[in-house]
């Protein structure tokens, strides 16, 4: 599938990546050329065949519903660019 | 320091054992290596004061007649990995700064298994592709160098692989014993082969992933890059085990890989899937392969021809199931928790910037691409077709290992390339793992064995393939492959060299 313009930057908007507007051409280009690409699969016949989310042939095992960690609000925001007693911070968000 | 850095992990376990040298001479010699092989950039971060540290407390232990089965191997580790209080990058932008505040459990095993942390290895942007060209650090060099006949040919400087370059780099350089990769789509073999050394992916689910910077988390399987078959035996073996923190992570004990190399393959039945002689494939490849099967036919196994029908759908499953991964693990890099914040009027604005000015082209390109097959309306036509088709390829091994123990097929479809080639067109790059893609969607074992040189003197790597969680065969028919091959050639810079 040709991917326009308007498509980029609406995929774009939900991946919450800017871009400039002399970006989005070149990008419609090779993230059309990929999706030629994985086009291919059309041609295999799925009917019937259940879609496989993962290899691992294990059920997804339940944990004991326990607090295990913890406790260490210093190391969790000591990575942030910006954090304020203990919680992290961003821009204004109510108006 | 040449006779220190020429050992293999099981030659320097030996020497260390005997008292030959020390822990610490052992990591001085490979701190020396770093800084000579520099030029390479397969380092981001080097550890050197941390690996002083490792070494004299294996030292520690050793006197006490208390050491562990790892101690003092010094390594290096794949910067996807999170070292507590060390610099971890994913060789992004985005993760300007970041020091975890814990340990991956694969690295926490290997150092609680006494092995020695040199640093963190280079590698592509978040383990998104097969050069090593992506990161943000610079790309990493290959330490061979082709060498025409009359000595004047295309002398450029050429990839390592990836998206492991960096570890495969360190290890054929002699800059590291031994390191941790991780393979999504190839990003241990295809470096491995680049870079002539051995490169193991085992069963998904054989080693953890937690705390490995997530690109695929379907795909992602962390696994050595060492010297040896034997070496990546030995590393693999204080890597693997269940860990509760990863769900996938498989409750099953783990063999003892090196117990396992017995050199006896007779009556072993080795697959040769007619589908992976692909149109265009280098003659010399083909050529590779055929001696491969020559010489495992030779060590008493039994060669078959297997078909895998669905292999051509490999690529293209791939790269819709690993972008869709990438997009939704991606999108915790929003400059709120850790590493790069550009300022926004609002709270979209700062992600939008962040992310912009954060994520390089192929990432910026994969998540795009993942946003897109799993918006509405494209969901089914993209995602659920292509975890059909995953589907149908794991069957297609299932099938196959019926009737044979392992597979045996080239690693990469060349031998290293020149940095900047291909960069231009994205396809061209991603089939660099048309060999080596399958496995990480049927999640089986598969390890990287350097077996011959290219016409202009580049390694070439055959890889052995498995069925799920049945590593100790494919490490024997490895060995099997390796003492064959008798691969000896070392690359244009080692250090010591």
């Amino acid at each position: 599938m040709a991917l326009d313009k308007a498509t980029v930057a609406r995929i774009a908007t939900l991946a919450r990546i800017r871009l400039s507007e002399d970006e989005l051409e070149p990008l419609a280009a090779e993230l059309s050329h990929i999706l030629t690409f994985v086009e291919q699969l059309a041609a295999v016949d799925t009917e019937g065949v259940a879609p496989m989310s993962s290899v691992a042939d294990i059920a997804l095992p339940m944990r004991d519903d326990k607090v295990t960690d913890g406790n260490c609000p210093d190391a969790i925001v000591g990575n942030a660019p910006q954090s304020a007693r203990g919680f992290f911070a961003v821009p204004k968000v109510v108006e | 320091m040449t006779r220190l850095v020429g050992l293999t992990l099981a030659e320097a376990r030996a020497g260390l054992a005997a008292r030959q040298f020390s822990a610490r001479e052992l990591a001085e010699a490979y701190i020396a290596a770093m800084a000579e092989t520099r030029g390479l950039n397969a380092f981001i971060t080097e550890t050197p004061q941390r690996a002083l540290e490792m070494a004299d407390a294996a030292d520690a232990r050793r006197a006490k007649g208390e050491a562990l089965p790892l101690d003092g191997i010094p390594l290096a580790i794949k910067d996807l990995f999170c070292t507590e209080g060390v610099l971890t990058t994913a060789a992004s932008h985005i993760l300007d700064g970041f020091a975890p505040p814990y340990e991956s459990t694969v690295t926490a095993n290997l150092w609680r298994a006494g092995a020695v942390m040199l640093g963190k290895t280079n590698l592509d942007e978040f383990a998104m592709g097969s050069s090593n060209t992506t990161s943000f650090y610079g790309p990493v060099e290959n330490p061979w160098r082709r060498r025409s006949k009359d000595g004047r040919g295309d002398n450029r400087p050429l990839v390592p692989g990836g998206s492991s370059g960096g570890s495969a780099a360190a290890v054929a350089a002699r800059a590291a014993l031994a390191a941790t990769g991780t393979d999504t789509g190839g990003s241990i073999r295809q470096p491995a082969s680049f870079c002539g050394i051995v490169g193991m992916k085992p069963t998904y689910g054989r080693c953890s992933r937690w705390g490995v910077v997530a690109f695929a988390s379907s795909l992602d399987h962390p696994g050595p890059m060492t010297r040896t078959v034997r070496d990546a035996a030995i590393m693999l073996g204080e890597m693997a085990g269940h860990d509760p923190k990863d769900s996938t992570s498989a409750p099953l004990p783990v063999p003892d890989y090196e117990a396992a190399l017995s050199g006896d393959i007779r009556g072993m039945r080795v697959g040769i899937p007619r589908e992976y002689r692909v149109a265009g494939m280098p003659a010399e490849i083909e050529a590779l392969w055929q001696q491969g099967v020559a010489w495992l036919r030779d060590a008493g196994a039994t060669p078959v021809e297997v078909s895998l029908p669905h292999t051509q759908y490999a690529l293209p499953a791939y790269y819709i199931i690993a972008p869709a991964e990438a997009s939704s693990n991606l999108a915790r890099y929003d400059g709120v928790r850790f590493g790069l914040r550009v300022p926004g009027d609002s709270l979209d604005a700062m992600y939008e910037a962040t992310r912009a000015a954060g994520f390089g082209a192929e990432v910026r390109r994969r998540v795009l691409i993942g946003t897109y097959v799993l918006s509405a309306g494209y969901y089914d036509a993209y995602y659920l077709k292509a975890q059909r088709v995953r589907a149908l390829i794991a069957g297609d091994f299932t099938r196959a290992f019926q009737d044979v123990d392992v597979l045996l097929a080239p690693t990469a479809p060349s031998a290293a390339f020149p940095i900047g080639e291909k960069s231009e067109d994205p396809i061209a790059m991603y089939l660099n793992d048309v060999f080596t893609v399958p496995a990480d969607l049927a999640g089986l074992p598969a390890v990287s064995v350097p077996a011959g040189l290219s016409a202009d003197a580049l390694p070439l790597g055959l890889q052995i393939i498995g069925r799920a969680f049945d590593e100790a065969t494919v490490l024997r028919a490895a060995e099997v492959l390796e003492g064959a091959a008798g691969f000896s050639h070392l690359p244009s810079l080692v250090a010591g060299g």
